[in-house]
């Protein structure tokens, strides 16, 4: 497919031919318009900044909007008139103890996935920079492999790894000796029936699902580092450890900075894996701030001006995170 | 073994301890890619095994009877009612209309930032990546009640239009950088040679743009076949329209605890999308590269 595209330049299309004759001179009238005002890359920019407003922009301007109003249930069916309700909606999340908890989960959830993956993908970046070429280019297409199954097909995959009937990580907890934690406490251990268990699997998926990109990313910024560099600092008698933090991080921060935004702002929302793991929107108390709004919007009856106010909040807290990475990735030469 | 005999003995133990370094690392990324497997390998060996094995207090790790049964079940269509066909015709028809009509709308887009220096160029760049960033569950509730209004819900059209929309920032980002990489001299060339800027364009940039185009439409291609949040909303009720992430999702709320036919179902999800990475990945390790550090 690669080949036929790279391979056969050109005959997709005839030079243009001359403009029709019911038009005359249009065409050449509108060309010599576009040039003379430098319309052509605002034109090309079109297509995709429309889009990107109608179906991205739009709808966030929206969520503002329902955010300060009573949209619900007697709204939708036309029972009673939509009204603006101020910053009622605000006032009461912030009195409400599930938003509270659903946030506290987020955060803490986050701040565990992130670093994790983050070590995980830093180690197996280095690890990939010191394998042979045969054995990287295994180990990284493996890698590649977790990172594009879907979350859907890793998250009921791991609930299966870990169910308590049949599963292989009671069974193997079960057989570990008792000085590594295991023991026969660990069989028929449901991970999914309260929150630290539930999200401790989500975090395995996370990392699973996530490493790879930072390890394909870290290896990639390894390269771009001279070996005379690594070889110099050796000679001076530094060990992996100390070679990693006074050479391998300063000249990486910029990549390592993106990569940890990057993560927060993936981990901090991350949806689909924690409402496979909970199974749907079942147990409450294992809800996050995503998984609480979305929660308030589509289980009945809907009230989606307050979980507008809700993913509005969330949309701010990723925004906050968000001018971080823009800044650094400015920072970075990434807009030149 | 004559090299090592006449040279010295510090030069052998050097040797010997590098070789022994050299086999450690291997060892090491075995382990990780044996780790990194084992959830694919475990999902494809469960998925061969009749009830009797899978559910066993000591899980051996193949199948000693294997079984199609389980994909007979799920291509048979023993949840839904219909059968896997179904679903994946869903997905493909999604994700192949998004990621043309995405690729296509980016590659302008790329073409004027990569090219042309004006004004807005830069703001332009970062609300890309800002939209890039904005929350998904956030969005769906909005979009949800725009294409309620519209009867777009309950159809692929709606969630056509949304793939391609958050396909765009991350595809015009990878091929802006793509474009970038092409020589402008090879443009200028051609337009002495009296080619118009649309000649230029297909006979010059195009060609020479197109693997970058491959490597960021698989991005865009894993993005739509594996999206969840956008089809889990709108595609609620008519199971027919199902695409597959939801498919797998609703077996897997519906079956109980038959976990051979969930890992059957997942494995028919999954394995077309690996074995495609498969095929691309050289390519799109580059695109990985490029998308995310400055190439």
């Amino acid at each position: 497919m690669v080949r036929t595209i790279s391979g056969q330049p050109g005959h997709l299309r005839a030079p243009a031919g001359p403009p029709p004759r019911s038009l005359p001179g249009f065409r050449q009238r509108a060309a010599a318009f576009v040039r003379r005002h430098r319309l052509v890359p605002y034109l090309l920019l079109l297509p995709s900044a429309a889009v990107i407003a109608v179906l991205v922009l739009w709808p966030t301007v929206q969520i503002a909007e329902f955010s300060f109003q009573n949209y619900g249930l007697q709204q939708e069916i036309g029972a009673a008139p939509t009204q603006w309700v101020g910053l009622g909606n605000y006032a009461h999340i912030l009195h409400d103890p599930e938003f509270w908890l659903s946030l506290r989960l987020s955060v803490l959830s986050a701040a565990v996935m992130v670093p994790l993956t983050l070590i995980v993908g830093t180690l197996v970046g280095l690890l990939l920079s010191q394998l042979g070429r045969r054995m990287a280019a295994f180990v990284s297409s493996v890698s590649v492999l977790a990172w594009a199954t879907p979350a859907v097909s890793a998250s009921v995959i791991f609930v299966w790894l870990a169910t308590p009937d049949g599963g292989v990580v009671d069974w193997f907890l079960a057989k570990l000796p008792s000085w590594l934690g295991g023991g026969a406490h660990w069989a028929g251990f449901s991970w999914t029936n309260s929150a630290l268990p539930a999200y401790t699997l989500a975090t395995a998926v996370v990392v699973w699902l996530g490493f790879p990109f930072i390890a394909v990313t870290v290896l990639a910024g390894l390269r771009t580092i001279p070996t005379e560099l690594f070889e110099s600092a050796r000679v001076d008698g530094g060990g992996p450890w100390r070679i990693f933090w006074r050479v391998t991080y300063p000249l990486m921060r910029p990549i390592f900075q993106v990569l940890f935004l990057l993560s927060v702002i993936w981990d901090f929302g991350v949806f689909t894996q924690v409402f496979i793991i909970i199974g749907e929107l079942g147990q409450r108390d294992e809800y996050n701030l995503g998984i609480y709004e979305y929660s308030t919007a589509f289980t009945l009856p809907p009230a989606y001006g307050m979980a507008s106010a809700l993913a509005f909040i969330l949309t701010i807290i990723m925004l906050i995170i968000t001018v971080g990475y823009v800044r650094a990735s400015v920072r970075e030469g990434a807009l030149r | 073994m004559t090299t090592l005999s006449t040279s010295s003995p510090v030069r052998r133990r050097r040797l010997l301890s590098r070789r022994a370094r050299r086999a450690g690392l291997n060892l090491l990324g075995l382990l990780v890619a044996l780790i990194t497997l084992f959830p694919i390998f475990w999902m494809v060996s469960t998925a061969f095994k009749p009830a009797t094995e899978w559910y066993s207090l000591t899980p051996h790790p193949l199948p000693s009877h294997p079984t199609l049964g389980n994909f007979r079940a799920v291509i048979n269509g023993s949840v839904i009612g219909l059968p896997y066909w179904n679903f994946l015709k869903n997905s493909l028809f999604v994700t192949v209309v998004s990621v043309v009509a995405s690729s296509l709308i980016a590659l302008l887009a790329a073409v004027a930032l990569a090219r042309f220096r004006f004004r807005f160029r830069t703001s332009y760049l970062i609300m890309l990546l800002i939209v890039q960033m904005l929350p998904q569950q956030a969005l769906v509730i909005a979009l949800f009640i725009d294409f309620r209004s519209l009867n777009l819900l309950d159809s692929l059209v709606g969630l056509i239009l949304v793939y391609t929309a958050f396909a765009l920032p991350v595809t015009i980002w990878m091929l802006r950088n793509f474009v970038a990489a092409v020589p402008r001299e090879l443009e200028e060339a051609a337009a002495i040679d009296g080619a118009g800027p649309m000649r230029a364009f297909w006979r010059i940039l195009l060609p020479l743009v197109a693997p970058g185009l491959v490597a960021t439409s698989v991005f865009a291609f894993i993005f739509a076949y594996n999206e969840f949040i956008f089809a889990l909303t709108f595609l609620g009720t008519d199971t027919a329209k199902f695409t597959l992430p939801i498919y797998v999702q609703y077996f897997y709320g519906r079956t109980g605890a038959n976990w051979g036919a969930i890992m059957a179902a997942s494995t028919l999800f999954t394995i077309p999308v690996l074995a495609f990475f498969l095929l691309v990945q050289r390519r799109l390790r580059a695109g990985l590269v490029a998308g995310a550090v400055k190439g």
